[in-house]
């Protein structure tokens, strides 16, 4: 079950990833529609990081390639925005929560260029929008987990981008968190924008997502949320590993095959 | 106190030199430094340090001079590739991080070494001095050393000036900023470069051995004195130029003193002062605070007995001797030292052997009181703990308890009037 997108923003064609010399995305083919909340799920080790971290050109891809609003990553990074993983950084920095949503800005500023007054508005704004605003002199080490994981939300909207690309926001998460930051996302895609979330938990997929992708190493699914969100796709994502490909990817690792052709 | 006097008003112009040429380049190193240190690269400064010195030797060997700048060609080559060789040999090997620093210090120290001893047995006369750059010699700097410093240490500050920011977020978030298509490799590469310069620069004064005690321990200890990254690096220039500043006078009044391992001694001496005594992450203040919260905790278990005694007999502001109390449960040893304690803050008065209650001291009592039933309560309701298992647990938990967590309690409880124990919450 794998529809494509009317009024494309996001085109993956034929992806192949490696990830520690273990391909863990196998020819993944599918596109993302402008102004959707885009769910991705998939058990551990799925790929779903992989994914997003490859759309984003963070991740050296063995072969294939994305196409952003219909051109190549490196033209249009600054209508792409990064919310990553809590646990990607080391958070014993000496910055405040300001300081790390003004990393938002730095894109928009270029090399060399101090923060101005309209930068400062825009952290401002982000920090309102997240709930932050109290906070916005602490430093980033004494945060919570929740709040950790809004400063992050919080740079990521001070880039004023289009498509936004979010690893696993929700996790480790306390309830009234989650709650303000699914608000947060709708609101955005309200105004047009296009948010792909990486996210672990089932449940609440099918309530947050109206589009959705299913993965597991190879893509099972792409697609409005009710027509992908069936038991029987559902089965395939989660039964567990297809065997022989397992088998594949452990050999291709230990003889230490190339798989890529771009 | 004279040789003090003439020394800090630098009389002496030798000592001039000296004394402001360490502290402009410690000054410097300790800059490039915390970048370092932020980016948990110390270990490949040190490395650099140490791999600097073939490259001094083969300068010497194949130019056959000893002019600085010819001299310090080399080291640049060889620094800068003993930093590419470890960044390959972790990319490409199976060797981790640590263990490719290791091999490439000790590779390029020890390939060092066997060409300084091959240049000392020469016998030319012209090498003799070459090795001043294991210790280093701050005496022999002389005024256009000071000018080379200064040139130098004026460049390396504009770059990380006009590149603050971007070395802030690569010692951050360096996937981040990968995403919003920042230069990253350029970046990294300058911030190198720095390094290598300012370890060029810095064993003149300490030497290849103790180079990276000057990079990283003027950081270290300024990380514990701050959160703010500006004032971090700041702090640790201050530190720096402090120790240089104390060094130099060591050896100023013992010249059989050597100045280079003399400020390294002083830098580390106050980083370990910094580690004790730094208010909040200073081992000091994290004991000091530990020892305030038994206190608290003592004080206000006393305070909630004597609610206790006084909700038994219906009477809260009845004098009350100690034998009385050691009849209650929960009652700490020191209890005279915790009585003299709350009569400090005013919540009980002394009149002979017996202490009563204060309005005050009732009402933090049955605050105490009060919070403690109410966890009881919650870890009842919510987390169905049984009723004979909730008293250590609050007995624990009731001193950290907030007023907005006391409303949110209130709020989650079904009765937030009866306890476990059917006793009544007081308000």
């Amino acid at each position: 079950m794998i529809l494509q997108a009317e009024n494309q923003v996001v085109d993956v064609h034929n992806l192949t990833v490696s990830y520690d010399n273990k391909p863990v995305l196998w020819n993944i083919d599918l596109t993302l529609p402008k102004g959707a909340l885009v769910g991705i799920i998939g058990p551990n080790g799925a790929g779903k990081s992989t994914l997003i971290k490859a759309m984003m050109g963070i991740v050296p891809v063995d072969s294939g390639y994305v196409k952003i609003f219909g051109e190549a990553l490196n033209v249009v990074r600054q209508k792409i925005a990064y919310v990553p993983q809590r646990e990607s950084v080391d958070w014993d920095f000496p910055a405040s929560v300001y300081d790390i949503v003004m990393m938002g800005r730095y894109g928009k500023m270029g090399l060399f260029k101090r923060p101005r007054k309209a930068d400062a508005d825009v952290v401002m704004d982000c920090l309102r929008k997240v709930g932050l605003v109290a906070l916005k002199d602490r430093q980033i080490a004494q945060l919570s987990g929740g709040q950790q994981q809004r400063v992050f939300l919080a740079r990521a909207l001070a880039q004023e981008a289009d498509l936004y690309f979010m690893d696993e926001p929700f996790a480790g998460v306390d309830i009234a968190t989650e709650t303000a930051i699914i608000e947060l996302l709708r609101e955005m895609r309200n105004d047009g924008k296009t948010v792909v979330v990486v996210h672990h938990d089932l449940q609440s997929a099918a309530e947050y997502f109206n589009w959705t992708i299913l993965i597991n190493t190879r893509l099972i699914a792409s697609g409005p949320t009710p027509q992908v969100l069936t038991n029987e796709l559902l089965q395939k994502t989660y039964g567990g590993k297809l065997d022989v490909l397992s088998q594949m990817q452990d050999i291709i690792k230990t003889e230490a095959f190339s798989v890529g052709h771009s | 106190m004279n040789d003090l006097l003439q020394f800090l008003t630098l009389q002496d112009a030798n000592v001039r030199y000296v004394v402001l040429g360490v502290m402009l380049l410690s000054a410097t190193s300790s800059v490039v430094g915390c970048f370092a240190l932020l980016r948990k690269r110390s270990l490949v400064g040190d490395a650099v340090a140490h791999a600097v010195l073939p490259g001094i030797c083969l300068s010497f060997i194949i130019a056959d001079s000893k002019e600085p700048w010819v001299l310090l060609i080399g080291a640049f080559i060889t620094g800068w590739l003993s930093i590419y060789l470890i960044d390959f040999i972790s990319s490409k090997s199976k060797l981790k991080p640590d263990t490719a620093v290791a091999i490439v210090l000790s590779v390029f120290f020890g390939a060092g070494v066997m060409l300084l001893s091959h240049i000392q047995h020469q016998g030319s006369a012209s090498q003799s001095g070459l090795d001043k750059f294991l210790f280093g010699k701050a005496a022999s700097l002389v005024s256009t050393d000071l000018i080379t410093f200064a040139s130098v240490a004026v460049f390396l500050l504009i770059v990380v000036a006009l590149f603050y920011k971007e070395f802030k977020l690569i010692s951050f978030d360096i996937k981040y900023a990968k995403t919003i298509g920042y230069p990253v490799k350029f970046i990294e590469l300058l911030l190198s470069s720095l390094t290598v310069l300012a370890v060029i620069i810095g064993i003149q004064a300490v030497g290849v051995v103790l180079m990276a005690a000057i990079l990283i321990t003027p950081a270290a200890a300024a990380r514990t004195w701050t959160d703010k990254l500006g004032m971090m690096i700041l702090v640790s220039c201050i530190i720096a130029a402090l120790s240089s500043l104390l060094g130099t006078y060591v050896s100023f009044v013992a010249p059989a003193m050597p100045t280079g391992p003399w400020i390294v001694l002083i830098m580390s001496l106050l980083a370990f002062i910094s580690f004790l005594i730094a208010p909040k992450k200073g081992i000091l203040s994290k004991y000091i605070k530990q020892v305030k919260n038994r206190n608290k905790i003592k004080e206000e278990n006393v305070l909630k007995m004597l609610f206790h005694l006084g909700e038994r007999e219906n009477d809260f502001f009845k004098p009350r001797t100690i034998s009385e109390m050691m009849t209650m449960n929960d009652v700490p040893e020191n209890l005279s030292k915790v009585l003299g304690g709350l009569k400090r803050h005013g919540y009980i008065e002394k009149q002979g052997d017996t202490y009563t209650l204060t309005v005050e001291g009732k009402t933090k009592g049955q605050r105490m009181v009060r919070i403690h039933r109410l966890w009881e309560a919650y870890l009842s309701e919510h987390l169905q703990i049984p009723a004979d298992h909730v008293h250590f647990n609050a007995e624990a938990v009731e001193h950290v308890i907030t007023h907005e967590i006391e409303a949110d309690l209130v709020k989650s409880l079904t009765n937030p009037n009866l306890d476990p124990h059917e006793s009544e919450i007081p308000k």
